[in-house]
């Protein structure tokens, strides 16, 4: 254990209310703990600057889930646990409990927040393409009141996004209007179990008469940023899914792509298995299947 | 609001179902105060990074690894080691069967084995070998290749009776 | 199939001895111990691969004044690692030669004060040309170590290797290469230390050898043997981590509590475990092998080289097995193996479960595979017509003395394995799946124990004592750390004495109490050490009678109170009983030749793999793990033997690899490092056969390491039969799957991750 636990200030703030509050007047000074499966990571290894922590992992304020007809609104601090226990969820967003059971163990599912996962802005994060791919929105509180981003546009570069330095995210918004289309999920790592993505794709599509409707590929760790393939998206759409239209959008998807060497991979196996599983995705789209997820 | 310098405070937990107050600084990790202030060196340190599970106890009846936990965020907190777990009847045919079993050969990732087990065992009474398989995925285990613990888990399953009304 | 005596005790499970404590968290391993006053100690680690040291600053913002500073001046005997050649600094003085090299040592009594301390420290180097590669290494235009890079060379010669070739119909050559791989005991390395002027130095520690440890500390220290004590603490792994990297971390530990008059513990986080102690060692081996027409191995020629790391440590060991298990199974009329052992800037290599056999086996089946390939016949058939009978010899000239019938062995285990039918239906399904499957095997023997004359050399003393209470304590430095050292040797002397399991207990390792019976490495300890226990118990129950407090026939309570007896008049006793070697052994150090082992277990691993070629990644669905073990002395643990070493085997053949930067592993991290969890392994399925073996205890014979040889040459030749793709090294990691499919010819390059 690298840091020293006795150089760290660590406030407690019992509602939103204050936590913002206590941001505003010092900025940039305080760094947000919520389920501490990042923050403790780096606080254990040496590497957090930070020295001065707000626990927000208990606000009541971030961790409700409303509903309404059309959407779903998640609290930042709800565990992935909750995600893959909560029914909705469960039933209409499977992209996003598929990839909360994916996340690390039990342990670090009862522990990591949806918010937490955001905000650390891992370029592998397991949930952020099935965010993507249901255009999610997320809702930001500061003390100057609410305001709400499309996540297509939070990330603007690794580790950086659209959040000022005294905002949180308070809740994630989910349309709800992905019942009928077809789900398909994968995460690509070192092993089947606690692993971080080589490739992790979210994706989503309808089938209208043998033509691919509403079309949405999402791709985590093969960008600074986790990314949406609109190219292969713009290529496929309202297109008969034969092997000529699956061969185009591979090619045109490995394309789209900008991963990186790093300690876990090469930029190639991950163009390459990027490619493959869009592959995978439009056949199985192609051939009737109903969720791969 | 609650702020604290940098100094020492008193965190009040239930330990293993005792009234307990440490004076610790906040950011002192759940793991560290456990062990170190508490004596309870049952809970193991194996990773530091919440990957191997050797450090995992029941937080509010929820499996985390304790490493990851800032004592701060446990105030409050009713926390279960294997202490705890070894004391308490319900879990008598767990560590049996692990015995029976040969699910602990070194023993360095079995307390967290264990508690592991207790959460999925609550949770799931008569789980299925894939479910044990699951619950435990966050437990590495370097001596036994797994087969052995997950077998012991899937034995105490089956020597405990049913819950009523499960 | 000759099977031992008596199965009252010996050949069942019963409890392990120290599994209550261990189940319930009350089981105390190094980190749970404390003294009073303790200190914390950390190390402060060279960050280049190789240079000079030129100034050593003591940063800002550290009251240094409450830390204990030692360095290499403070050492007051020898200022090496006593193992082998003696070259190893325990503290770098002028000079480096590995990243993570230790440097200086810090003791504080809070621990959170050590890292920013350790950090606060620079140092300042004039860098050196540094070698990271056994190819940079052989090239010799930089020499670090030596004269020529060599820390060790072996050579094998049986029959007229030179003369094969123009009788050979086919000559086959490959070339194969084994990564390095951290042994990742989920325990890390840890160790207290206490220093008293009149008692001297006494070590606690996480460890397999009390007595390296303890020699290590004398020649260190400059104290005599009465002035060092070593206690092993409950210890969470080891698989050869814990050889001998111990005695450097007592070392810095001793150092400190010498200088501070205070206890140091010293327990090590993950990160740098992994980064700075030793890993098993990588290998390139290339065969050239004459075959007949026939399919009969006529004779082959086998060039080994390891990576040793910066120093010699115990590269001349791992070597050793490496040369002698390079021939597999097989019979060689002849054979020249020529084996090295080289330096690189890279941390030490050490031990790890197999100990250069995992490497040399590995190419050994793979070349199988590929010679069955050249000819055109089965690889059971390849094997069938080449494995060693009865009779044969070894390529060290050993004769094969026991009823060992390989192809009976290995029919069973395909048999298991379903593999005829399997590999037909995976050639037929494959054209039409992106998830390749195939099947693969591989046969091989381990020998137990050390090679040739070490085990005389060795000396092995094991103690029975008699207790007051009239039970008896087995006395060993042979260490528990969940192979079941504890409850195996119980079960021993109780089989022995014919008293209950409850009635043998087994002290805690400590120099000061128990009598050297060796390392507990080579798996030798069931075998050798449990053999002296027999014999030490039967000395003492002969103590007993000679006495005439005891018949030779006698009841459990007749021994009880026979024993409680001769406490009573004379104290607690014991029966001592001394290694002796067997009759005609023969072995020869010089020419390596001889009788290299008193026993191999042999056995035959099947695995059935899926390569998605999606992802390009392989995993095993099926493992069918055979072997021929002597004799299974408690089922519930050998079958735990089994199945944790295929699971490592599994990790060295397909996920675990180091990724090195300039000399150092840069994924040193749990979250980097990829070893399996559940989720990842298949139902291993382990069976054993017992021929038993007169020269280890009730048939007993080494069991430990041999899991390990297996699974990486079985999953490969799997891999290749899903694919049609041959692979030469492990760990096989998906990108090298890729690269090899996007780039289709046969690999000959080094794996990636080798610089």
């Amino acid at each position: 254990m690298r840091s020293d636990p006795a150089e760290y200030e660590f406030a407690a703030p019992g509602t939103l209310d204050d936590a913002v509050t206590l941001l505003a007047a010092e900025p940039t000074e305080w760094l947000p703990i919520a389920g501490g499966t990042d923050v403790m990571v780096q606080f254990a290894a040496g590497t957090l600057r930070a020295r001065r922590v707000l626990d927000i992992g208990n606000l009541p304020e971030l961790r409700r889930f409303e509903a309404s007809s059309d959407e779903l609104q998640i609290g930042a601090g709800c565990t992935y646990t909750q995600l893959r226990e909560h029914a909705i969820v469960a039933r209409e967003f499977p992209l996003l409990a598929r990839a909360a059971s994916w996340t690390g163990g039990i342990a670090n599912q009862n522990r990591g927040t949806l918010g937490g996962n955001i905000v650390n802005a891992s370029p592998a994060a397991d949930s952020l393409p099935a965010l993507l791919a249901y255009e999610a929105e997320l809702i930001l509180a500061s003390v100057r009141g609410e305001r709400r981003v499309a996540y297509r546009s939070f990330h603007t570069g690794y580790k950086q996004m659209n959040l000022a330095p005294d905002e949180l995210v308070r809740a994630v918004c989910l349309p709800r209007r992905f019942s009928a289309h077809v789900s398909y999920a994968r995460k690509v790592g070192a092993r089947n179990a606690q692993a971080i993505s080589k490739v992790c794709m979210a994706a989503l599509a309808r089938v209208e008469k043998g033509t691919i409707r509403d079309v949405r590929i999402a791709l985590g760790s093969v960008a600074p940023v986790p990314i949406r393939l609109t190219e292969t998206e713009r290529g496929l759409e309202g297109k008969r899914l034969d092997e000529a239209a699956i061969a185009r959008a591979r090619k045109i998807a490995a394309a789209e792509t900008r991963p990186i060497d790093d300690i876990r991979s090469t930029a190639r196996y991950r163009a390459a298995v990027s490619s493959n599983l869009v592959g995978e995705f439009l056949e199985r789209l192609a051939s009737g299947a109903v969720d791969v997820a | 609001m609650r702020k604290s310098a940098a100094a020492k405070c008193d965190f009040s937990l239930v330990v293993n179902g005792e009234d307990r107050t440490v004076r610790a600084y906040p950011m002192e990790r759940l793991l560290d105060v456990l062990r170190e202030e508490l004596g309870l060196t049952g809970t193991k340190e194996g990773c530091g990074e919440g990957e191997c599970g050797a450090c995992s106890v029941l937080m509010d009846g929820a499996l985390v690894d304790s490493c990851l936990v800032p004592v701060a965020q446990a105030q409050g907190a009713k926390v279960m080691t294997i202490e705890g777990v070894a004391r308490d009847p319900r879990f008598h045919a767990l560590q049996e069967a692990f015995l029976d079993c040969g699910g602990a050969q070194c023993g360095i990732c079995t307390p967290g084995m264990i508690l592991a087990a207790a959460h999925l065992l609550e949770k799931k009474p008569k789980p299925t070998m894939d479910e044990i398989r699951e619950g435990l995925s966050g437990n590495l285990c370097r001596c036994t290749g797994y087969a052995q613990i997950l077998e012991a888990v899937a034995e105490a399953a089956r020597r405990s009776p049913r819950r009523p009304g499960a | 199939m000759a099977g031992p005596q008596s199965d009252r005790i010996v050949g069942t499970s019963p409890p392990r001895k120290e599994g209550r404590d261990k189940v319930t968290g009350r089981a105390r391993y190094i980190d749970d111990l404390r003294f009073p006053s303790m200190l914390f100690g950390a190390t402060v680690r060279s960050s280049i691969p190789r240079g000079k040291i030129k100034k050593i600053n003591f940063g800002q913002g550290i009251a240094w004044s409450e830390y204990v500073v030692v360095s290499a001046k403070d050492i007051p005997g020898r200022n090496h690692i006593a193992l082998i050649e003696n070259d190893q600094p325990c503290l770098a003085d002028s000079a480096v030669n590995h990243p993570e090299e230790a440097i200086l040592l810090l003791a504080h009594p809070e621990r959170r004060a050590l890292p920013k301390a350790v950090a606060a420290v620079s140092i300042e180097y004039e860098p050196m040309p540094a070698l990271f590669t056994i190819e940079e290494s052989e090239r010799g235009d930089q020499i670090i170590w030596g004269k020529d890079n060599v820390f060790k060379k072996y050579t094998i010669e049986k029959g007229d290797v030179d003369g094969v070739w123009a009788k050979a119909d086919y000559i086959i050559e490959g070339e194969y290469f084994t990564g390095a791989q951290e042994q990742l005991y989920i325990e890390t390395n840890g160790v207290i230390a206490a220093f008293d002027a009149e008692k001297g130095i006494t070590i606690w520690g996480s460890l397999q050898c009390p007595y390296y440890v303890h020699k290590a500390m004398m020649a260190l220290l400059g104290l005599p043997e009465d002035k060092v004590r070593v206690v092993q603490a409950e210890t969470g792994g080891a698989f050869g981590g814990k050889e001998e990297y111990p005695s450097m971390l007592a070392g810095h530990a001793a150092l400190l509590a010498m200088k501070s008059g205070q206890p140091v513990k010293m327990i090590y986080d993950r990160g740098e475990d992994m980064a700075a102690t030793t890993k098993r060692h990588p290998s390139r081996t290339r065969h050239r092998t004459a075959v007949s027409r026939d399919g009969k191995i006529l004779g082959g020629e086998v060039d080994l080289v390891m990576d040793g790391g910066a120093y010699v440590t115990l590269s001349p060991v791992v070597l050793s097995r490496a040369t002698i298990h390079a021939g597999g199974p097989y019979h060689w009329p002849s054979m020249r193996v020529r084996a090295k052992a080289v330096a690189t800037n890279l941390p030490p290599h050490g031990a790890f479960r197999g100990f250069g056999a995992p490497q040399s086996l590995f190419a050994i089946e793979r070349q199988m595979d590929k010679i069955a390939r050249e000819l055109n016949l089965s690889p059971v058939e390849i094997r069938r017509r080449n494995f060693l009978k009865p009779g044969q010899t070894t390529i060290t000239e050993q004769e094969i003395r026991e009823p060992i019938n390989l192809s009976g062995l290995m029919d069973r285990a395909l048999d298991l394995a379903e593999y005829d039918a399997k590999k037909k239906r995976f050639a037929n399904e494959n054209p039409k799946r992106t998830r390749k499957k195939g099947m693969g095997f591989a046969a091989f023997l381990h020998g137990a124990g050390f090679t040739g004359s070490g085990e005389r050399y060795l000396a092995s003393v094991v103690g029975v004592e008699g207790r007051a209470d009239g039970g008896v304590r087995v006395l060993v430095s042979s260490t528990e750390f969940g192979q079941g050292t504890n409850t195996v040797l119980c079960q021993i002397a109780a089989e022995a004495l014919g008293l209950p399991y409850e009635d043998v207990t087994i002290a805690q390792p400590d120099t000061t109490n128990v009598p050297n019976s060796g390392p507990t490495v080579a798996s030798r300890t069931a075998m050798v050490v449990g053999k002296l226990v027999a014999s030490a118990a039967l000395g003492l129950k002969q103590t007993l009678v000679g006495a005439g407090m005891l018949g030779e026939r006698c009841t459990v309570d007749e021994f009880r109170a026979a024993c409680r007896q001769y406490v009573a008049a004379h104290g607690e006793f014991r029966s001592l009983a001394k290694y002796d070697s067997p009759e005609g052994i023969f072995w020869d150090d010089a020419k390596y030749r001889g009788e290299a082992y008193a026993a191999f277990a042999w056995a035959v691993y099947v695995a059935e793999v899926t390569v998605d070629l999606a992802t390009y990644s392989a995993a095993v669905d099926d493992f069918v793990a055979l072997q021929e073990i002597g004799r299974v002395m408690n089922p519930v643990l050998a079958r735990g033997q089994i199945l944790g070493g295929v699971a490592q085997g599994i990790g060295f053949a397909l996920y675990e690899k180091v990724e090195w930067r300039d000399g150092r592993m840069a994924n040193s991290q749990m979250t980097n490092y990829i070893m399996p969890t559940s989720s990842d392994l298949p139902p291993i399925r382990a069976y054993f056969e017992e021929l038993g073996n007169k020269h280890g205890a009730f048939g007993a014979k080494g069991i430990g390491e041999l899991p390990m040889d297996g699974p990486a040459p079985a999953i490969v030749n799997a891999v290749e039969d899903a694919l049609g793709v041959p692979f030469n090294g492990v760990p096989l990691m998906p990108e090298r799957i890729f690269d090899a499919i996007a780039e289709p010819a046969e690999e000959s390059r080094p794996p990636a991750g080798a610089r």
